[in-house]
């Protein structure tokens, strides 16, 4: 539908129908945007204005929320919207040819709709399909395991304008690819009953049980989850008095990541049983999960399982009959990576722009409508059930000294087994890439391990006899992050791997605070000018420089994190970094060097 | 909660000084004539931390620390200019430069920019980073008042006065990263955005010449705050502007 095609009568009333489906509240600003595209393809100015006055918000704000989020379109697009997974390990695959390929069979260019509106192509962020790339998005269904054929089959298929629903089952192919499973991935018993015994044993003594079982955040940084139980515990309401909020983050982003998405796929039950028993222990009744647009898979299954959750007694009104409330409603990205970041993602939860602000206040002290929120990571939420069940004790034998517990990874990139392995912390890289991963596939060598996505860094091949735990990666250079672990072969450029991953940051900046913001594009400038061989040592020079500098002052976890995949390319690969600057070519064969004189554009 | 009026003792700089649980390092300091760089803030609006000029300090915390929105506490240490808060911030400023336009010679707020008297006061005589010069659509369709993108440095105190003081919210931030920009209501040319009430408050506490009265040549374009209760206190100003 168009807006030519929707007088101005119809339109107010479908959008005051899906407003009023909100109760007119502004904080589901982003999700009304979602139903309002949904139903009229593009959010036109009209639709702006009408959705601005139903919620009695300036035009402005609607306006400037709209613009955040990359999948919220202000002008037409195609009828089918392709957009390809834009990740490391979709490059390794071959996803730029088969985009040019699929662009030119269509006769489009990429970026632009085609003359008669029926389709554009273009790249998004990681789709998290990464064990099963190249991945695309057709009007937001996710596309696996693309190849020269099936991309001729889609050109065709969108050329027939065949309805989506029509389209071959296999190519929309999910598949969970759970090549280790422990203690978390194996664990099979029926809902409710940690909770059960959670409840029994009183909020105290649970908050005592997780300290002692010592379990660190699964979402990137580590921080003790029973020190973030405590203070959302104790702290005073700001807001509203008495309410406090449970979020859960599943706004996977990662490129290389994908192992919540798994986790919310197969087992949603035990994720919103860690939630009910988080929200039990910090005195919460109210809980979010803010997942990321991409994956519409686990979105279905979540509010599947929790229609039945409630039915069970497991969720909602009067848990398993004890008098605790505790109700769960999905909250939905629109292509944000910053709203991983937990001040951004309040903001987004709260229908704003995903702008994160500085800390303290932490969210436990001040998060959500100013209230105490504790917001956990997927993982670490679907830990709680086990470690209750089976005792803190039990869950703290297993790991390292600082990090307890096991781990899901998510494989992808240069090894012959893709998918999640579940580990117990403190197993080494080698037994991970050679062992379960099955090694390096062809008659490549391992050249580096790289974790923790955007945030994290890449460990040489010479340390995959080091244990995987929190201190250890981060003595490296690099961090545990959420789990994800790319593996790179030596047909690989360590120039080009932090290249893509600071491209990959500044696309995803908020644009907030100067050091993120314009920091990343010089960065990436001076990448590039190396990767062209047109650098000189002073480049190099000025590229650590500047990496200090946006580490040191950006506001929040995004830009300080952002030049931690240069900063450890430097420190392991500097001679591939040199081999660029001073002898103008690329050890790896892939940066085009300029030849003298030459524009690459 | 009511407000935390107990007396904190803190030492700044080597100085000793005492202040109210509820203020900030940034306010405390000006009391006490310390001075820490600035330019997304302006007092009487909402504090933001976004350009991390006022980074300081603060003796036990691994972090920097925005003055701007950081409570003091007892016995706190802040230390506000060290040589690498310094080198940042001098950083900082050179990454604006070169992200947009701000050629001051021909600018209308030359001599009178915060931009530029915070460059002078950092010693920055040459930027080391490649000029990205985005040529942005410059807005002149308000009758009194005009809007120069390219030397917007988003600092986003136009979209708060806006918000906060007049209760227009005409401005906006739209996109993100780089290519965010601060736009009049669903990108209309400013002339005819219906919720702006040509108050001119977003032109006045525009640090840069990004807003400016219509008709002013170069180096004319003088910013007046008075209408922000807090700067009429006359505080902010010789703050703001060091000559």
């Amino acid at each position: 539908m168009t807006e030519e095609m929707i007088d101005a009568g119809r339109l107010d009333d479908l959008l005051r129908a899906i407003v009023n489906g909100h109760r007119c509240q502004p904080g589901q600003l982003v999700q009304i945007l979602r139903e309002a595209q949904d139903a009229l393809g593009y959010l036109p100015a009209s639709a702006l204005t009408a959705i601005a006055r139903a919620l009695a918000l300036p035009r402005a704000q609607v306006e400037g929320v709209a613009g955040f989020y990359s999948f919220f379109h202000l002008a037409p697009v195609g009828r089918y919207r392709v957009l390809f997974s834009d990740n490391i390990t979709d490059r390794m695959l071959g996803s730029a040819e088969l985009l040019e390929r699929l662009c030119n069979k269509l006769w489009i260019e990429r970026g632009k709709v085609s003359e008669d509106g029926l389709v554009s192509v273009d790249t998004t962020s990681c789709t998290g399909m990464c064990d099963q790339g190249p991945a695309l998005l057709v009007n937001g269904r996710a596309m696996t395991r693309m190849s020269a054929e099936r991309i001729d089959r889609i050109s065709e298929l969108i050329r027939t304008q065949l309805p989506l629903a029509d389209w071959p089952p296999e190519f929309a192919l999910v598949e969970d690819n759970i090549r280790r499973r422990d203690t978390l991935l194996g664990a099979e018993w029926p809902a409710g009953e940690a909770l059960r015994a959670a409840i029994a044993r009183g909020a105290e003594a649970m908050l005592g049980e997780m300290k002692l079982s010592n379990l660190r955040g699964r979402g990137g940084a580590g921080f003790t989850t029973a020190i973030k139980w405590e203070s959302a515990r104790r702290a005073a309401c700001h807001g509203e008095q008495g309410i406090r909020y449970v979020v859960c983050n599943a706004d996977e982003g990662d490129p290389g990541a994908f192992m919540d998405r798994s986790v919310l796929e197969s087992d949603p039950h035990r994720v919103l049983e860690g939630m009910a028993i988080a929200a039990y222990a910090v005195g919460a009744h109210t809980g979010y999960l803010y997942v990321r647009a991409e994956y519409p898979l686990a979105v279905k299954r979540l509010k599947l399982a929790i229609k039945q959750a409630e039915r069970l007694g497991v969720l909602g009104h009067n848990i398993l009959e004890t008098g605790f409330d505790f109700h769960v409603e999905v909250r939905l990205g629109a292509g944000a990576f910053v709203c991983g970041e937990e001040t951004a993602l309040i903001a987004s939860i709260q229908g704003g722009r995903g702008n994160p602000r500085p800390r303290p206040p932490f969210p436990a002290e001040r998060g959500l409508w100013n209230s105490p929120t504790l917001i956990n990571n997927v993982e670490t939420f679907a830990n709680i059930p086990t470690i209750l069940r089976k005792g803190a004790d039990w869950f703290a034998s297993i790991g390292t000294e600082k990090s307890k517990g096991t781990k899901v990874f998510a494989l992808a990139g240069a090894i012959r087994n893709t998918g999640l392995v579940e580990v117990p912390m403190g197993i080494t890289l080698r037994e991970i890439v050679y062992d379960i991963g099955g090694g390096i596939p062809g008659d490549r060598t391992l050249k580096a391990v790289q974790t923790g996505g955007p945030s994290g860094g890449c460990i040489p091949a010479e340390h995959i006899d080091l244990p995987v735990d929190y201190e250890t990666l981060n003595k490296l250079g690099s961090i545990m992050g959420s789990g994800g672990m790319i593996i790179i072969d030596d047909s690989a450029c360590m120039v080009d791997v932090a290249r893509f991953f600071m491209e990959f940051c500044m696309t995803e900046s908020c644009g907030k605070c100067v050091p993120c913001r314009a920091g990343t594009v010089q960065i990436h400038n001076l990448l590039t000018k190396i990767a062209r061989g047109e650098a000189s040592l002073e480049d190099l020079d000025r590229l650590e420089k500047l990496s200090n500098m946006v580490k040191r002052s950006s506001l929040c976890g995004l830009g300080q994190s952002a030049p931690n995949p240069v900063l450890s390319t430097l420190r392991y690969f500097r001679d591939e970094y040199l081999a660029h600057v001073v002898e103008h070519r690329c050890p790896a064969g892939v940066c085009k060097i300029a030849a003298e004189g030459e524009v690459i554009r | 909660m009511s407000p935390d009026v107990s007396v904190k003792t803190l030492v700044i700089d080597g100085r000793d000084v005492g202040a109210t649980g509820e203020q900030t390092i940034l306010e405390v300091a000006r009391e006490h004539g310390i001075r820490i760089p600035t330019l997304c803030h302006l007092e009487g609006l909402m504090p933001a931390g976004a350009c991390r000029m006022c980074l300081v300090e603060v003796v036990g915390s691994n972090k920097l620390l925005p003055a701007c929105v950081t409570k003091v506490s007892e016995g706190m240490e802040v230390r506000t200019h060290t040589p690498e808060l310094l080198e940042l911030r001098r950083m900082t400023l050179e990454l604006l430069f070169a992200e947009r336009n701000h050629i001051c010679s021909v600018c209308v707020s030359n001599g009178h920019c915060q931009l530029q008297s915070l460059a002078g006061e950092h010693g920055i005589d040459h930027i080391r980073f490649p000029y990205q010069y985005p040529r942005l659509q410059v807005d002149t369709t308000h009758p009194r008042y005009g809007m120069d993108p390219n030397r917007c440095v988003l600092c986003g105190r136009c979209v708060r006065v806006c918000a906060e003081v007049e209760g227009a919210h005409t401005w906006d931030l739209m996109g993100r990263g780089a290519g965010t920009l601060v736009t009049a209501e669903l990108r209309t040319p400013w002339g005819l955005a219906q919720t702006c009430t040509s108050c001119g408050k977003c032109v006045q506490v525009c640090p840069t010449g990004a807003l400016f009265d219509k008709g002013r040549a170069v180096a004319e374009m003088e910013k007046r705050r008075e209408f922000v209760p807090a700067i009429l206190a006359g505080r902010d100003e010789e703050e703001e502007l060091v000559p």
